[in-house]
């Protein structure tokens, strides 16, 4: 049952936005909503993913190794799931899948580049995401190609930033990069080792 | 001889395997726990503030706008279809009461718009204090259906109430010097609480070419759909210059001033490189983060295209004619 429950969680935002579009309660433009929601929940599991391993050292998780990969894979699988539907929103959407637009779009605009190229990294990282890939390439290549999530989610709080609308309130994508910073210094040896220190009695 | 040493530790405090294994197990049940308490109790908070645009009452408060009487159909309407009140309360950009679009359909009810005036000064002959409700009086209104361009890439079809600028603007004389119209936005941060961060530097001014505002197109508005302006589009007098981007419609004006010198605006001191002081709409001069050549139109899942000066290309065109409108975005 406890296993089945984070995967069960990861969809609850999917459900709500289809709840609400299906009873047209997205706002004055529901697209904006969808391609902001979509975006926001898939940083937000990048950033999940990236709790797993100081979360970890931090309680003193004594659950096996499988079992981390295990929440980290579902809240991975989760952050490629809302990006996948928050770039059809924009193909889609914003673009009526006019390819020249969509490439003139990738060249003009800085955000446009970034969030392409993160997505593209979270692409590599779901399809090798299974244990036959594990063994395919080898656990120490495997660790090493999935390095690729820290520039996945550095893109994805860069392509925030850039697109933050309202220039003038940044506030939510430096939360976000503020978060992201502290998930990244964790991981820094002394800091997880310390984590990672045995407690004393 | 074989001396056996007490052992240090004592049988009885040793932690039998049983006990050792419900620890394990009990340390794994709490952090899944954790895991899922954590993911439960983020998902509504997260999702709640999330602009709570999806998730707002679907039908605004409107019991308190007037009746408009003795309103005179324009032509100067658009015949396309007209984007709903409910639409244009709940996505309104008007950062004194805050930055989300749906900001001043929960803040902008602490506007008070009566009394109200509107002070004229500078570059005029007669300079004076209007009171509102003079204003309803003296200038004969007509309904106006404009194209509305936000320079964000989204649009409307609004039926503006309100009388020419051109009118207002005649009756208080302006002199040979009066080159430019300054406008001014209520400053007051009990009222409009998004005035306590500074985001802009508030009041919100904006400003147009003489000859711009005597367009016969610029309108002050005081109205939509028949009745007055609701607090959250800039109640209880707004500009309206349909073929700019929105920022330039200033709300809640209670200035205006003529001067000889271009002024600068809010959103041009904010960022100038993204904000010039024309902004009129045009699908070939991007925002520097963003094309203008597409819009969505609010209630519309696909965007169309923008049209130059927003669909009033003959009407103002002659205004910028010979103008370098790269340079003077």
């Amino acid at each position: 049952m406890l296993t089945l429950l984070p995967p069960i969680l990861c969809l609850l935002p999917l459900t709500i936005l289809t709840f609400q579009w299906g009873t047209d309660s997205l706002g004055a433009d529901p697209v904006a909503t969808l391609l902001y929601e979509t975006g926001i929940w898939s940083l937000r599991f990048l950033l999940l993913t990236l709790c797993v391993t100081p979360l970890r050292a931090l309680l003193k998780w004594p659950a096996q190794d499988s079992e981390s990969n295990h929440l980290r894979r579902t809240f991975g699988l989760s952050a490629f799931g809302y990006s996948s539907l928050h770039l059809l929103c924009y193909l889609w959407f914003d673009q009526s899948f006019e390819w020249s637009d969509i490439l003139s779009d990738i060249f003009t605009r800085p955000a446009i580049a970034i969030g392409g190229l993160s997505f593209l990294f979270l692409t590599t990282l779901a399809l090798t995401s299974n244990q036959t890939m594990i063994n395919l390439l080898g656990k120490r290549r495997w660790k090493q190609l999935h390095q690729l999530i820290y520039l996945t989610a550095l893109g994805s709080v860069a392509h925030f930033w850039l697109l933050a609308m309202s220039k003038v309130d940044v506030r939510e994508p430096l939360m976000y990069g503020f978060l992201l910073t502290l998930l990244l210094l964790l991981r820094y040896p002394p800091l997880l080792n310390w984590l990672n220190k045995p407690q004393s009695p | 001889m074989l001396i056996k040493h007490p052992d240090d530790i004592l049988p009885s405090e040793i932690t039998s395997e049983t006990l050792y294994q419900d620890r394990r197990q009990f340390i794994q049940t709490a952090m899944n726990t954790t895991v899922v308490t954590a993911i439960t109790m983020a998902t509504p908070t997260l999702l709640t503030p999330a602009h709570a645009k999806g998730l707002l009452p679907s039908s605004p408060d409107t019991s308190y706008l007037q009746e408009l009487p003795n309103v005179k159909k324009s032509t100067f309407s658009v015949n396309e279809e007209l984007t709903p009140l409910e639409k244009i309360i709940s996505y309104s950009n008007f950062y004194e009461f805050g930055t989300s679009k749906s900001d001043p359909m929960r803040h902008a009810h602490t506007l008070k718009t009566r009394p109200w005036q509107v002070i004229i000064g500078g570059e005029v002959e007669k300079p004076g204090i209007l009171n509102i409700e003079d204003i309803l009086k003296q200038f004969p209104l007509e309904e106006r259906i404009y194209r509305h361009r936000c320079v964000e890439g989204w649009s409307m079809v609004i039926p503006w109430v309100g009388f020419p600028l051109a009118d207002f603007l005649k009756r208080c004389q302006p002199t040979s010097k009066a080159k430019y119209v300054q406008f001014f936005t209520l400053r007051d941060s009990e009222q409009m609480p998004g005035q306590k961060r500074d985001l802009l530097d508030w009041p919100y001014t904006e400003s147009l070419r003489i000859d711009e505002a005597m367009h016969p197109l610029t309108l002050l508005s005081v109205g939509m759909y028949g009745k007055t302006l609701p607090n959250e589009t800039g109640a209880p007098i707004r500009l309206v210059v349909p073929w700019k981007y929105g920022f330039k419609c200033i709300k809640s004006i209670v200035k205006v001033h003529l001067v000889e010198q271009q002024p600068f605006t809010s959103w041009e001191t904010a960022d100038a490189s993204e904000y010039g002081f024309y902004a009129n709409v045009n699908p070939d001069v991007p925002h520097p983060r963003w094309t203008q050549a597409k819009e969505r139109r609010i209630g519309e899942l696909t965007k169309r295209k923008t049209l130059l000066f927003n669909g009033y290309a003959d009407q103002v065109g002659e205004l910028y004619r010979g103008m370098d409108l790269t340079k003077y975005y």
